[in-house]
């Protein structure tokens, strides 16, 4: 999965987003452990502070934790999983809202065009 | 981490009658990888040179892990000058012999490596090299030395964009974490996500010093447009004349 940064927002919001989906995707999976800050910084490209506190910010949310033993693992516990998976699912949705009132539609009128489109 | 390593107050430097620092001070911390932008002839290279002990401010006080430049400084500074300054008839190799030789924290083995992920032939002069290769081989000069502070003047300006990438990830996997890195530059977008910090500086003093995603989070745009916003030039035929 690549690292992809924009231009206007701060860095360390965009690489704990990044991580989190990649969490939610099961790229890292529950209990397992992620790479060392150095080599996640390495990777994207970004400096190791700003990566750190990318990863503070996942524990913060309580996606990964932090132990001497094992370092950082991905939680296990799936109420967590379950609650960001949800989260982002309601932002992809109110975007969608967005998106289509730009265009004109009321929120009937697009939810109508999306199970017109599954169908 | 978090001690002070550099120190500048009040610092002044003229040439003749040209002004290059005018009062200038900042403090920075060591384990920062730090951005040095400004504008030509704002004093970038001139505050750096003072750093490692080139040059002499004509007035105010310079600290380096707590000293004034001298033997002790330069004993924990790796310093990239702005142009090349070894002879042409030097080999890779030579210069690295001349490395070990001079400095204690040299790691012969680390500049072999980055020499292969570089595709650098040891055995080549100085002078059969292109302007880009030479800059690369100072910085892996540079880069393999286990300093506490690296200077690094314009290090990217020469090489093509995928070397600037190796040579940002080189800066990124290579300097100690006690160590603090200071880049002057002009290619900003480049090396943005890499620094901690940027200094802002401006007819020899710095104007602005802060955390590059506080300028992203407090202005909603990178430091590259924050730049160019603070200095806007008018062009020629652009304002009433």
């Amino acid at each position: 999965m690549e690292w992809k940064l924009d231009d206007n927002r701060p860095i360390w919001i965009q690489l704990q987003e990044q991580l989190t989906r990649k969490i939610l995707s099961g790229w890292y999976r529950p209990g397992e452990r992620l790479p060392s800050v150095r080599d996640l910084a390495s990777e994207a490209g970004v400096n190791p502070n700003t990566m750190q506190r990318a990863l503070a910010g996942l524990d913060m949310e309580g996606l990964t934790v932090t132990n001497r033993t094992m370092g950082r693992t991905v939680t296990e516990d799936q109420m967590v999983l379950e609650g960001m998976r949800v989260t982002l699912a309601k932002e992809i949705i109110r975007q969608f809202y967005e998106s289509a009132a730009e265009l004109g539609y009321t929120k009937e009128q697009a939810l109508e065009l999306l199970k017109r489109r599954d169908g | 981490m978090g001690g002070i390593l550099i120190q500048c107050q009040d610092v002044w430097k003229n040439y003749g009658s040209q002004r290059a620092l005018q009062g200038l001070s900042l403090q920075l911390e060591s384990g920062k990888i730090v951005g040095l932008l400004g504008p030509n002839g704002s004093g970038k290279t001139t505050l750096i040179k003072i750093l490692n002990g080139l040059l002499t401010p004509d007035r105010g006080l310079v600290l380096v892990d707590g000293q004034e430049p001298g033997v002790y400084t330069k004993s924990i500074i790796s310093y990239l000058p702005d142009k090349p300054y070894f002879a042409g008839w030097m080999k890779v190799t030579d210069l690295f012999d001349l490395f070990e030789d001079f400095y204690e924290d040299f790691d012969r083995e680390k500049a072999d490596h980055m020499c292969r992920a570089l595709q650098i032939d040891e055995g080549q002069r100085m002078k059969a090299l292109s302007k880009g290769t030479k800059e690369k081989v100072q910085l892996i000069l540079v880069m393999s030395r286990r300093a506490k502070l690296y200077l690094l003047d314009e290090p990217i300006a020469g090489v093509d964009p995928a070397a600037r990438d190796y040579i940002l990830t080189t800066i990124l996997n290579n300097y100690n974490p006690e160590g603090t890195v200071l880049i002057s530059t002009h290619l900003i977008s480049d090396v943005e996500r890499v620094l901690d910090e940027v200094l802002f500086i401006q007819y020899g003093q710095v104007i602005r010093q802060a955390l590059v995603d506080d300028i992203r989070e407090r202005e909603g745009k990178s430091v590259d447009e924050l730049f160019r916003e603070v200095f806007r030039t008018v062009p020629f035929g652009g304002g009433e004349w």
